[in-house]
């Protein structure tokens, strides 16, 4: 035992490994949030006189907003007048290549192992690389570009593309929809745009990375895919940041839009700081995520692997809105530490025969706290709605908690509801019986944290299973319960 | 809440609370003036998202202090045939001696309403009231602020209570609403036995509003069964809040079902507060009509080494509305809990709806804990099987529905109200699906 206790010790006392400050001359937005703040943004920006007017009225309507409180996490309040809503680090005018991007962001990537040029090399992986709110390098476009696929920075689509933007923005998370929403819509600073045109299949993973730089910056972003009939996309997030004193704050917007028969499948790995181990700094990561099954026969998918940020605080929705579509959320959640995590989902059916399938593991160890919230509303409309949920905790020493908050909401009789949820620990039998077998402790801990998390993990693209498995693996170091 | 409900609060307070002793009128101004700080729950109140039992109450009542009294001369429609019981009979939230008989009870055992009580048993009442139902519910707070009569119940050391006790809660709405409110205490010293059976019936055209606060101590090595049975006429409006202790080795059963009623809420909360101590907590509701039954438990394991079982089932048919929300808390010490919890449910019509939130709160790694919930129809294979060996759709589906029930009902300890219960529910189910 003592050894074990070393081994999480050793664990719980490592640096963060990804923790450095790239020094990019930031172009930020004076501190505090004013309508003027929204109109530096927007003209920063250069953006069209609609698009300002939709901030300005998500600002008016985020003014009037109390600040939720019904999630089971604790913070010290935020200042929303302490932080730079806007800072872009320079760059040249003009990027056709990786070459003539910042060499030292450049760097950045190679730190965290996933450096472009190699990505784009070995794994054919389009990444659309963004720093401090600002794209940087869109890669692979052309390739994209024949098969009539958009793939650009936001503001790039907002110039290129505003009939699209105008049309779908917002479509799926309105303004005014919850706190952290209208306040994204109000500042939102860059974000990822994806359009797949009919009958597409797209031939690679899309990829963001993420990255909270400067200090004292909020992160805004923003994504929009939209898969028009007959569809496929698969889009990966993944997110890295570096260390940091106070919290910083999250507050990101992610609108999927599917047409008839088209499908989504959007993939993240979250490993943003989580604080230190006494629970100082780390990522208040507050973030709306909603999918809209627009046409029948559509298809969403989430897939997430949550073990970074002091604060989660996340509720990836399908809005299964056209008959027979299908909404998917597969995750899991690891907490160590003083981190607090409340994330799952909602799964509102309102079309005929729509299916759903929740799957959510957490793993809690140090003091950390972790909730599973999900809901599952059938409408009166959604006749002969299938759903499976299945939320498991697994409690890693006794100071930490984990909690399960389903909703389940059904006004229409034909509809099938099963819900399960399940708390344990690592039996002592399971452990015995792998060391008998030969298997010292720790390997036997990972391996059933492994299986336990199969079903999830088992979701994800190649290129992220591989880092999902790398960053399980080390969360979990010495925590033999 | 509207300001009718706010001023007749104040009017209250103004006046002089009502109150049988000294004590009692602390906490009844206490919990009044609580009770107008946070008023009544809105339907944005999580606690009562889905029962909007302030709006409904505000719209057919009249809220008042006075009782109504009751001209009924016979109960022996609200007994439960064949049952050998102790039977305490209240009606319009007042006690009534004529009905009630408790001639049988061992001697060492007492049995008295507030009012009646001697004064060393009052002080009793005083501690205890309000020891455990702390809550903050607004409808606990109203009892306890307007509660008109209380039935005190202490069994002694190693006593085993031979027949049950049977409450019968009165509401007779036939010449005018009713607004009552009620207590029960009681406490199972160590080793001791006792079962308690309470029944609430209403009858009248007007509306009935109830609550009913219970608090009941359970002793070591200690064994209660309690059994709600809610069969009331249409215009009843009900509140309970029970809440239960155990200490180490104790054993408690709990059931209630509930057929029939306007609005029917439920908080029923054990607090584990012992070692290796067994805990099964059934529940079991079919609804027809504009009927809502809202089930909230909560399961608070605070020692280590205890079990805990919760089976909750319900059949929805018309526009009934259902609503389950089952906590089980586990605190940091508890190690080494089992609790399950599952709750299914079979909507019959278009219109009928459930709203189901099985919660769990674990603070101790060394536990196993699971809830389940489902929410279906009868399975049609079930159905086709029954109908290919000649038996009638109709018939067919009474029996499967009578399957899903029977599992709760099969648990009922005691055999008269087991067969009692199970008639309601054959009656039911014949004249309904």
């Amino acid at each position: 035992m003592s050894k074990d206790n070393q081994l999480l010790e050793e664990f719980t006392s490592k640096e963060y490994e990804h923790g450095w400050n790239v020094n990019l001359e930031a172009d930020e937005a004076p501190k505090g949030l004013s309508e003027d703040t929204v109109r530096f943004i927007s003209a920063k920006k250069k953006e069209p006189t609609w698009l300002l007017e939709w901030r300005l009225k998500a600002y008016r309507q985020w003014e009037k907003m109390p600040e939720p409180k019904w999630s089971n996490v604790h913070y010290p309040k935020i200042n929303y007048q302490d932080i730079i809503y806007y800072s872009a680090p320079k760059q040249k005018k003009s990027l056709s290549g990786l070459d003539e991007v910042d060499p030292e962001l450049i760097k950045t990537f190679e730190k965290l192992g996933i450096s472009i040029t190699e990505q784009k090399r070995l794994t054919g992986v389009a990444v659309d690389a963004v720093i401090d709110s600002v794209s940087v390098a869109t890669t692979f476009k052309s390739t994209l570009g024949e098969l009539g696929i958009i793939f650009c920075s936001f503001s790039e689509a907002v110039k290129e593309h505003p009939d699209l933007i105008k049309k779908y923005l917002g479509s799926v998370v309105p303004m005014g929809d919850n706190y952290f929403a209208a306040l994204n819509s109000a500042v939102f600073s860059d974000g990822s745009f994806c359009y797949i045109p009919k009958g597409v299949r797209c031939p690679m993973e899309l990829s963001t990375y993420f990255r909270i730089n400067a200090a004292n910056t909020g992160q805004f972003e923003r994504t929009l895919i939209i898969a028009d009939e007959g569809s496929f996309v698969s889009y990966l997030e993944g997110c890295t940041a570096p260390m940091r004193d106070e919290n910083q704050l999250h507050a990101a917007v992610v609108e999927l839009y599917a047409m008839k028969d088209a499908e989504i499948k959007y993939s993240t790995v979250q490993n943003w700081y989580p604080g230190d181990k006494n629970g100082k700094g780390g990522i208040y990561n507050f973030v709306t995520k909603r999918g809209l099954c627009f046409g029948d026969h559509s298809k969403i998918s989430w897939t997430q692997v949550e073990t970074g940020s002091a604060i989660t605080w996340k509720y990836p929705s399908c809005v299964l809105k056209g008959d027979y579509s299908m909404g998917e959320f597969y995750s899991v959640a690891v907490t160590n530490n003083y981190q607090q995590a409340d994330t799952g989902t909602k799964m509102i059916h309102i079309g005929k025969n729509t299916k759903s399938r929740i799957v959510s593991k957490g793993i809690s160890a140090g003091k950390s706290q972790n909730s599973y919230r999900g809901q599952v509303h059938i409408m009166k409309r959604a006749s002969n709605a299938r759903n499976f949920s299945q939320c498991d905790s697994l409690l890693m020493g006794d100071l930490c908690g984990a909690h399960t908050f389903p909703y389940i909401d059904v006004e229409n009789q034909t509809a099938r509801i099963e819900h399960e949820a399940t708390t344990s620990k690592i039996g002592e039998d399971q452990i015995f019986y792998c060391l008998q077998r030969g298997i010292d402790e720790e390997a036997a801990v990972a391996l059933i944290v492994n299986g336990y998390a199969k079903e999830v993990l088992n979701q994800l693209p190649m290129e992220f299973a591989v880092e999902a498995q790398k960053l399980l693996a080390l969360t979990l170091e010495g925590s033999v319960g | 809440m509207t300001t009718a409900t706010e001023t007749f609060f104040k009017s209250i307070q103004e006046s002089t609370v009502p109150s049988y002793f000294g004590e009692g009128k602390t906490i009844r101004k206490t919990a009044l003036q609580r009770l107008l700080e946070i008023g009544l729950p809105s339907n944005k109140s999580e606690e009562y998202r889905f029962t909007p039992i302030t709006k409904t109450l505000e719209k057919k009542l009249v809220w008042e202090t006075s009782t109504q009294a009751s001209t009924l001369s016979s109960i022996e429609p609200f007994l439960i045939p064949g049952l050998d019981a102790h039977l305490i009979v209240l009606i319009n939230g007042a006690f009534a001696k004529q009905f009630s008989n408790l001639d049988e009870l061992e001697s060492s055992v007492t049995v008295t309403t507030f009012a009646e009580a001697n004064t060393q048993i009052k002080e009793k009442i005083v501690a205890q009231l309000g020891s455990l139902n702390k809550s903050d519910d607004a409808f606990s707070l109203l009892n306890t602020a307007f509660y008109q009569e209380g039935i005190f119940i202490h069994v002694p050391k190693n006593t085993v209570v031979a027949k049950p006790f049977l409450i019968l809660h009165i509401n007779d709405a036939q010449q005018k609403q009713v607004v009552s409110h009620t207590r029960l205490l009681v406490t199972v010293e160590n080793g001791s036995a006792v079962s308690v059976i309470e029944k609430s019936d209403s009858i009248g055209a007007y509306p009935c509003f109830h609550t009913f606060t219970e608090e009941i101590v359970v002793g070591e090595d200690a064994t209660f069964d309690y059994c709600k049975v809610q069969n009331d006429s249409g215009s009843i409006h009900q509140v309970s809040n029970t809440t239960l202790s155990q200490s180490n080795t104790s054993k408690v059963n709990t059931f209630t079902l509930t057929l029939n009623g306007q609005l029917i809420r439920n908080n029923l909360s054990i607090i584990i507060d012992g070692e290796h101590c067994e805990s099964h907590f059934h529940g079991l509701y079919l609804v027809t009509g504009n009927t809502l039954v809202d089930n909230h438990t909560v399961v608070d394991h605070q020692k280590p080494n205890s079990f805990s079982n919760e089976l909750y089932k319900g059949i929805m048919d018309e526009n009934s509305k259902g609503v389950f929300n089952g906590k089980i808390y586990v605190r940091p010490h508890a190690q080494k809990t089992n609790a399950f919890q599952s709750n299914r449910n079979i909507l019959m019509s278009e219109s009928a709806t459930i709203n189901t939130k099985p919660q769990l709160e674990i603070w101790a790694d060394d536990v196993k804990c699971s809830h389940g919930c489902t929410t279906g129809q009868l399975d049609e294979e079930a159905l086709f099987y029954l109908q290919a060996r000649g038996i009638p759709y109709d018939s067919a589906k009474a029996m499967l529905l009578y399957a899903f029930a029977l599992d709760v009902v099969a648990l009922i300890k005691n055999d008269t109200l087991k067969s009692y219960v199970d008639d309601l529910i054959t009656e039911r189910l014949h004249k309904n699906f």
